[in-house]
């Protein structure tokens, strides 16, 4: 049985254009959307998606699976909404994306990838259905203790705490904050999922009742400053935590790392080497914060610091947002934009990419294994290149 | 219908081959206000071969064919108005040559307008080709194949006329190469001293066949640009300010516009003036040049420059992109405009139907003229912008569009990109052995009437 369809922003739908700014960078030199850049129709591209969206809200065409995988092929990764050329409603392109998946989700028609996903979620805690003591291990060795009243949460996030590459982060993070007797905690195996990916998906409902939770949890523990690794995480409990009652003092640890810094409590070590940065997209285009990292990098003696051809708000997507790190819907592929990325870092003629996010970390890492000359690049998260490259 | 699903993605593999629902839905229209038309198929090659070989399927089973870009020329000539296959082409998006000494480049027919400017900026930042104020995404070869204009058309002509070079597949099927690069490796001229082919195929938008490499002149990029506004509330002075401005010989774009709002350029008529410089000493002498040249109308009081740093970025932005905001003035995501090629001393009288119209039809205006090689002519861009939303306001925009034709037409002008409507209209007007000759040439070249049929038909 076919549903009423209706979305809150769904006033602004029919005003896009379809001009194809939102898929550019600021320079126009490639695509800078990655669904579009795999896919290559234009119902792919975020002009496509809003003009299917007003098609879909009047009936004219039905919900199926290529609508759906035309959704939640979408990274969110904000750069269709920078480089919008309509400033009245361009704020609004990602809500009116979250608010389709969300009536996909209330009526049951997502991909399995994501059903899947909200599931291991729901009935885990975690995406990865770990049981939640492994949650801890990334910490162990560390000297990292639970939290009990320390000036700061640190928060690792599902993939700093569960995947590999996520946890060597984690580690050089924790490492670093504890060598300069910051105050920190951590939740370990009590750490709760924030959500970030759920609302992304469109599991409005789920997302609440996790925020609600940790919001609870966290008030009860006394939690009032949190630094937190992923940027997703930070996104969450900086923008949407809020709104739900849960108002905290958020730092993306590499804020942290550049107080640090200046304050003489970290002591980068000396690094002859070429280093470029991959800005994540839910740490710049959507939370501008674009300085930090490379304030970090830079207090280091004999890193140069290259950037590439697309970075800060013109910055490609690892294709990891949006819950594609989850549920693989852009596949891969010559187009895969982790691979893109790879290429982009290694024509800087950097030996480090540095990345500060463990879902970059990630895709970035799996990219980089399918190319031939990637062991010329090393990739490490900005506390390790400060720790000096291995 | 089920064999050419097969064979197309036999050419091109599945993935490059849709007759989905969504594709079907998005590919059958355009942004302008004309009605949609649902293809059968849309496919997106990579390379002259596969073109070639859905050309030669659809000419076999006698399927029309459309071949897209970005589809922004607004006026209907990307819509399937008789169902079959739309070619996307931009998957053919390589640049493959720039000869730096010849000035040109040569690019493969999905080529975006942006991807052009990006390259020559970090490989070749001395050399510049002439972008239009479309958005970036449109294609050099749409661009060229409906004799579009852009920044550099006040000195050099239509883009158009830029082109020094094509490869075509023909509706039959061949792979035809035209002016130098039918010769050799270069690709220099489009034609002299050969017959100049290029015009079987600029123009005719897309009913010849499709376009799948492009040579482009490029032009010297200045180090420096500039601009100033001249502004009066006398239509009637523009097109003296056009011809003294001309008379220099020193400017890179001329552009005339005027619009209800914001109420600041209410009743004022805006001569942009853009030019170029590689030292400050070569800007500031062309802008006295400039203002010389219009100093007369400054002493009479009819005119004078205004203050134009505020607008600077905006206006030196390339492509501009805040042509594209016109589109939400009426907060509705729509514009349509018709643009016709006409003498500059027409502009009063251009300027003065397109504020009638607009009050005829109660819609929110913009006219936007740019000057065509050093005054022989001028594009009259007719803008009305509509809410998307409002369906009886889309048909004002139409039934205006259709007036601002025929009044075209009257004045002895030619429209430029001309939906299927108006292209009868225009084949009506046209002196019978010219539209003969259109016909017979149409027919000689796609015998099976494949190409973008609907257009250019009596």
């Amino acid at each position: 049985m076919e549903y009423v369809r209706s979305i809150e922003h769904k006033d602004v739908v029919h005003r896009c254009f379809r001009c194809g700014y939102c898929k550019f960078p600021g320079d126009y030199q490639d695509f800078n959307c990655p669904s579009y850049k795999v896919f290559g129709w234009d119902t792919y591209s975020p002009g496509g998606r809003m003009w299917l969206i007003r098609a879909w809200l009047s009936g004219e065409i039905e919900t199926s699976e290529r609508f759906a995988e035309i959704l939640y092929s979408c990274t969110a990764c904000g750069s269709c909404q920078q480089h919008c050329p309509f400033p009245r409603f361009s704020d609004s392109l990602l809500k009116v994306f979250e608010e389709v998946k969300a009536e996909l989700v209330n009526h049951g028609r997502i991909p399995p990838t994501v059903r899947d996903y909200f599931k291991a979620v729901s009935v885990s805690g975690n995406p990865y259905k770990m049981p939640r003591e492994d949650r801890a291990k990334w910490a162990e060795g560390t000297g990292l203790e639970g939290y009990s009243g320390q000036e700061f949460l640190l928060y690792a996030g599902c993939v700093a705490s569960l995947d590999e590459v996520g946890q060597r982060m984690a580690r050089s993070v924790g490492k670093t904050l504890l060598e300069a007797g910051v105050s920190v905690g951590i939740l370990a195996e009590e750490e709760p999922c924030d959500g970030s990916e759920v609302r992304a998906l469109g599991e409005v409902e789920l997302f609440r009742q996790l925020a609600k939770e940790n919001i609870e949890d966290f008030k009860r523990r006394g939690i009032k400053r949190i630094i937190a690794m992923d940027p997703h995480a930070y996104d969450a409990f900086k923008n949407h935590y809020p709104e739900l009652g849960g108002t905290f003092q958020v730092f993306h640890y590499t804020e942290t790392l550049v107080r640090l810094i200046k304050e003489g409590r970290v002591r980068p070590r000396k690094l002859d080497a070429r280093v470029t940065y991959h800005d994540p997209c839910y740490l710049g285009r959507r939370n501008k914060i674009y300085e930090a990292p490379r304030r970090t990098l830079k207090a280091v003696e004999g890193l140069e610091l290259v950037e590439m051809r697309r970075h800060r708000e013109n910055s490609f997507c690892c294709g990891g947002g949006g819950g594609n790190f989850f549920t693989d819907i852009l596949g891969r592929g010559e187009q895969r934009p982790g691979s893109i990325r790879i290429k982009e870092a290694l024509a800087t003629g950097a030996s480090i990419l540095a990345v500060a996010c463990p879902i970059c970390a990630k895709m970035l890492s799996d990219a980089s294994k399918e190319q031939e000359e990637s062991g010329k690049l090393q990739i490490l998260d900005v506390a390790g290149v400060l720790a000096g490259a291995s | 219908m089920g064999d050419i699903l097969d064979s197309l993605k036999e050419i091109l593999g599945e993935r490059w081959v849709s007759n989905r629902p969504e594709e079907l839905w998005y590919y059958s229209r355009d942004p302008g206000v004309l009605e949609p038309h649902r293809p059968d198929y849309v496919v997106a090659p990579q390379t002259p071969e596969q073109v070639q070989r859905i050309v030669q399927l659809a000419a076999r089973e006698r399927v029309p064919l459309v071949p897209m870009g970005n589809a922004m020329a607004l006026t209907g000539l990307v819509i399937p108005l008789r169902g079959g296959i739309v070619v996307d082409m931009k998957r053919m998006n390589r640049i493959l040559e720039v000869n730096e000494m010849a000035r040109y480049a040569v690019v493969e027919g999905g080529t975006s307008q942006g991807a052009l400017k990006a390259y020559l900026q970090e490989q070749y930042p001395h050399l510049r080709h002439s972008l239009p104020d479309a958005p970036a995404g449109t294609t050099i070869a749409a661009n060229v194949a409906l004799h579009g204009q852009g920044r550099l058309t006040q000195q050099y002509g239509f883009n158009s006329e830029m082109v020094c070079g094509l490869e075509i597949v023909l509706p039959t099927g061949e792979i035809c190469r035209v002016g130098s690069p039918s010769l050799g490796p270069h690709w220099f001229s489009r034609g002299p001293a050969l017959p100049d082919l290029s015009g079987l195929f600029l123009g005719w938008l897309g009913t010849t066949g499709i376009i799948t490499k492009v040579g482009l002149r490029l032009y010297p990029n200045k180090r420096f640009r500039e601009v100033e506004i001249f502004v009066t509330d006398m239509p009637e002075l523009v097109p003296e300010v056009i011809y003294r401005l001309t008379h220099l010989e020193l400017l890179e774009d001329m552009t005339v516009w005027f619009q209800p709002k914001p109420l600041m350029f209410k009743d004022n008529y805006h001569v942009t003036i853009y030019f170029t410089g590689d030292s400050q000493e070569e800007i500031e002498f062309k802008r006295k040049m400039v203002w010389d040249a219009l100093q007369e109308f400054m002493d009479s009081k009819d005119g004078g420059f205004m203050v134009v740093d505020p607008l600077k970025p905006r206006l030196l932005e390339m492509p501009q992109r805040s042509v594209a905001e016109f589109a939400d003035v009426p907060r509705g995501g729509g514009f349509e405009y018709s643009g016709p090629i006409t003498l500059v001393e027409h502009f009063p009288r251009y300027a003065q139907k397109l504020v009638e119209l607009a009050g005829k039809y109660d819609l929110l205006y913009a006219g936007t003229a740019r000057v065509i090689s050093g005054g022989h002519a001028m594009m009259f861009a007719i803008s009305f912008a509509f809410n998307r939303a409002d369906r009886a306001m889309m048909e004002r925009v139409k039934a205006a569009m259709d007036e601002a034709t025929e009044f075209a037409l009257q004045m002895g002008s030619i429209p430029w990109k001309p939906n299927f409507m108006e292209q009868k209209m225009i084949l009506q007007k046209m002196d019978p052995v010219t539209r003969g000759l259109i016909q017979s040439v149409r027919r000689l070249l796609d015998p099976n009437n494949i190409m973008n049929p609907g257009n250019w038909e009596v």
